[in-house]
């Protein structure tokens, strides 16, 4: 590494670190219904939401309705972005007249909007309509976002309060959009056309290039949907190669923008969660335990591609990756895009040195909770936080609590399903699709282990929410449509109903005052409590199919062995 | 169920929002204040565009410089990467014939070529080479202009950017830009 590259990591770090504490507090505000500098200017927005949606915002819901209410409005979601999709050359904004989308990619694309995941099986600029990826995408790109924010808002209530209600979803969830999510998304979105970043509604241009080749330049509304595509940690880029196509991402700062709008916000949340709750340390320790260990993956990260290897002799390999950037801001956005579940790349993932490319399944094994989604890497990490608290609670013997409410089997089993299932999700499904043709017949690396890490990841990604892949894999056929869907639907929604069963649950529970033999959350031997069961589930969980895929890999590159 | 209409009036309401008035406001901001960035900077010759300053296109010809290998023969309908992985043999085929091409068409070169000459890039479309991979093509195309290359070196050093604020990203060459300088400085054209 030359000097330039600490001080860009630095910079970056100091960054991340300053703001995310005045957004952490900006959105407590916010989530507690308080009134904010942005009031004046948008509440009106607000109300006119209920208003139409015919919602009393007063009303509180308890776990159930709140969920129901949250379900119903996902599935909504769903219908409205996949019948876009199969109807699409007959809505306007078309000027490519692109056609109708079949059944199985319409349903992955909707599946993985809805669920903030954004994994793309298809090519947007070939494939979208300008009216398809404004009403169908950009829309899920913000309500996503702003349902993972509402479910932890309403986690957060559940250990905070006492009671039977969690408040209303609508609101918390026309809250997070309108105050949080829009405007910091006007904000990045001007920015980044400032920087070169497209927006248009033009049909492509036909240019012929100086030694008179054909060129089609496409346009398009991008520089609306990247905004938000990044700070709702979605990542489903406007065009096919995500944030590496020089449309979407042409400058170094715009990268830079892009890297801290991608983690400002989860990183943001676990402060707002320690104002919640009434303690920062609580949220600074869970800032520290995310932060330590997605540093300790960029390092490695960067100690992988500084290697040097020896079928070029050469270090820090270039393939895939964008000469304006260079290979430091290409390592920390695969780490940071990895560990916030967000998924856009501006390099290949695929063509990374193989550690490097383990680290970032690494990232999203971990259950996508370091930094992880816009509100689902908090409540995500909510999930080990009472693991953590009640393994401690055994190992010393006494009962376990957390922030003085008693953790009881019903927790502790609904923790284990949401950390769970979704491991469980990513194995069986690699290992099937490893097995059958109908899985093989999609992977383009032809011999050797990177086959498998591509099948890999790609479960990874869905399962995790990330989006991101080693795009070598040719995804959009109905196998991995549909299969990917339902990874993408059990790592959404089978930690999401789990979490609200814990608020539902821990809602209903005593408080009792702090003693002196109260288990503290706030410190450093418990940040490393924590960090240890992270590590621990991903890497028992995992570390056999890595082995099978990139260590593999690795190992048969630094002796030279090429497939 | 008492959730179905709310949620499908919210949805309309929320979808009128977030995508169609907010991607409105932006589009008006950009073509109010950065038209030509916000429009993916054409560039036209005779009214007609030749391509777009942040688009790589393809340079075969030695009297121009050439830009980075692209997976995708530099079509921006299909923008992407090769994503071959670091020990793949289709990889060390295709760096193996760079090399040799590249070789070939720089004689007066005895280093290897630079990396990012020899490696594709992740969009396909990557605009820029190092500054590095500028001056090693600067005989090869003073060579093929009948130029003098002290002239040639200093265009390059003209067009070479420096990181952004001196702090982000790498330093830069823009190929199509650095082509169009070229041939617009009149410098002849040995046809």
């Amino acid at each position: 590494m030359r000097i330039s590259d600490y001080i860009q990591v630095i910079i970056f770090i100091s960054a991340l670190v300053l703001l995310a504490p005045l957004l952490g507090a900006f959105i407590a505000q916010v989530c507690e219904g308080q009134k904010t500098f942005l009031h004046p200017a948008l509440s009106w927005l607000e109300k006119l939401t209920y208003k139409i949606g015919g919602v009393n915002p007063n009303e509180e819901m308890n776990w159930k309705e709140y969920t129901k209410s949250l379900l119903v409005f996902n599935l909504f979601g769903f219908i409205f972005v996949f019948l876009l999709q199969v109807f699409q050359s007959s809505f306007g904004l078309n000027p490519q007249s692109l056609p109708n989308i079949n059944w199985h990619s319409a349903l992955n694309t909707a599946v993985s909007f809805v669920t903030n995941t954004n994994w793309q099986g298809y090519a947007g600029e070939v494939t979208m309509s300008y009216f398809t990826q404004m009403l169908a995408l950009t829309v899920q790109n913000f309500l996503s976002a702003a349902t993972g924010i509402a479910v932890f808002i309403a986690l957060v209530r559940g250990i905070k309060k006492s009671g039977k209600t969690l408040g209303n979803f609508w609101q918390d969830m026309t809250r997070s959009t309108v105050y949080i999510l829009l405007p910091l998304s006007i904000l990045l979105a001007v920015a980044l056309v400032g920087q070169g970043v497209i927006q248009n509604f033009s049909s492509y241009a036909e240019a012929t290039t100086i030694e008179g080749v054909k060129q089609i330049i496409p346009g398009g509304p991008a520089a609306s949907q990247i905004a938000i595509k990044q700070l709702g940690t979605n990542g489903g880029g406007f065009f096919n190669v995500n944030s590496a196509h020089p449309f979407e991402n042409p400058t170094a700062f715009s990268n830079f923008l892009q890297m801290l709008a991608i983690i400002l916000i989860p990183a943001a949340l676990a402060l707002t969660y320690g104002r919640m709750v009434g303690s920062r340390k609580q949220g600074w320790t869970i800032f520290a335990v995310m932060f330590a260990v997605w540093f300790i993956t960029l390092v490695g990260s960067i100690a992988s591609e500084y290697m040097t290897n020896p079928t070029f002799q050469q270090a820090a390999i270039m393939e895939g990756k964008e000469t304006r950037f260079g290979v430091v801001n290409s390592l920390i956005w695969s780490t940071v895009t990895t560990a916030a579940s967000n998924g856009s790349v501006n390099t290949m993932h695929s063509s990374l040195s193989p550690l490097a490319g383990a680290l970032a399944m690494f990232n999203m094994m971990m259950g996508e909770v370091i930094f992880g989604g816009v509100g689902t890497g908090m409540y995500g990490m909510i999930l080990f936080v009472l693991l953590t608290v009640f393994l401690s609670g055994l190992m010393v013997g006494r009962s376990p609590e957390y922030l003085g409410k008693k953790i009881e089997a019903p927790e502790v089993k609904m923790a284990l399903l949401g950390i769970l299932a979704p491991c469980a999700c990513i194995l069986i499904f690699t290992a099937i699709s490893a097995m059958i043709p109908a899985g093989l017949s999609s992977v383009s690396a032809k011999g050797g282990p990177h086959g498998f890490s591509e099948i890999l990841y790609a479960f990874t990604s869905a399962t995790a929410n990330n989006g991101s892949a080693f795009a070598g894999l040719n995804a959009n056929t109905p196998y991995y449509n549909v299969m990917l869907s339902i990874a993408m639907l059990v790592g959404r929604f089978i930690v999401i109903l789990p979490v609200m069963a814990i608020a539902g649950q821990m809602l209903g529970k005593k408080v009792s005052p702090v003693s002196a033999g109260t288990f503290s959350t706030d410190n450093a031997l418990f940040g490393f409590l924590l960090i240890g069961v992270i590590v621990i589930v991903g890497a028992l969980t995992f570390l056999p199919a890595l082995t099978l895929g990139p260590i593999v890999e690795h190992f048969l590159m630094i002796n030279g062995q090429t497939f | 169920m008492k959730h179905f209409l709310p949620a499908f009036r919210i949805l309309l309401f929320l979808t009128l929002v977030t995508g169609v008035a907010y991607p409105l406001l932006i589009t008006g901001i950009a073509t109010t204040f950065f038209r030509q960035e916000a429009s993916g900077d054409l560039i036209l010759k005779n009214q007609q565009p030749i391509g777009s300053v942040k688009l790589a296109q393809k340079f075969a010809s030695p009297k121009y410089f050439w830009g980075r290998p692209s997976a995708i023969d530099y079509n921006p309908q299909s923008s992407g990467g090769s994503n071959l992985s670091q020990n793949s043999l289709d990889l060390k085929k295709l760096y193996d014939e760079r090399m040799v091409t590249l070789k070939a068409a720089n004689p007066s070169q005895l280093e290897n070529p630079p990396q990012d000459l020899l490696f594709a890039s992740g969009s396909g479309l990557d605009p820029h080479i190092s500054p590095a991979a500028a001056q090693y093509q600067i005989q090869r195309v003073a060579k093929a202009r009948a130029l003098n290359s002290s002239q040639l070196e200093k265009l390059v050093n003209d067009m070479t950017k420096d990181r952004q604020f001196g702090i982000f990203g790498e330093p830069t060459v823009n190929v199509l830009s650095l082509n169009i300088a070229l041939d617009a400085q009149g410098l002849l054209n040995k046809e």
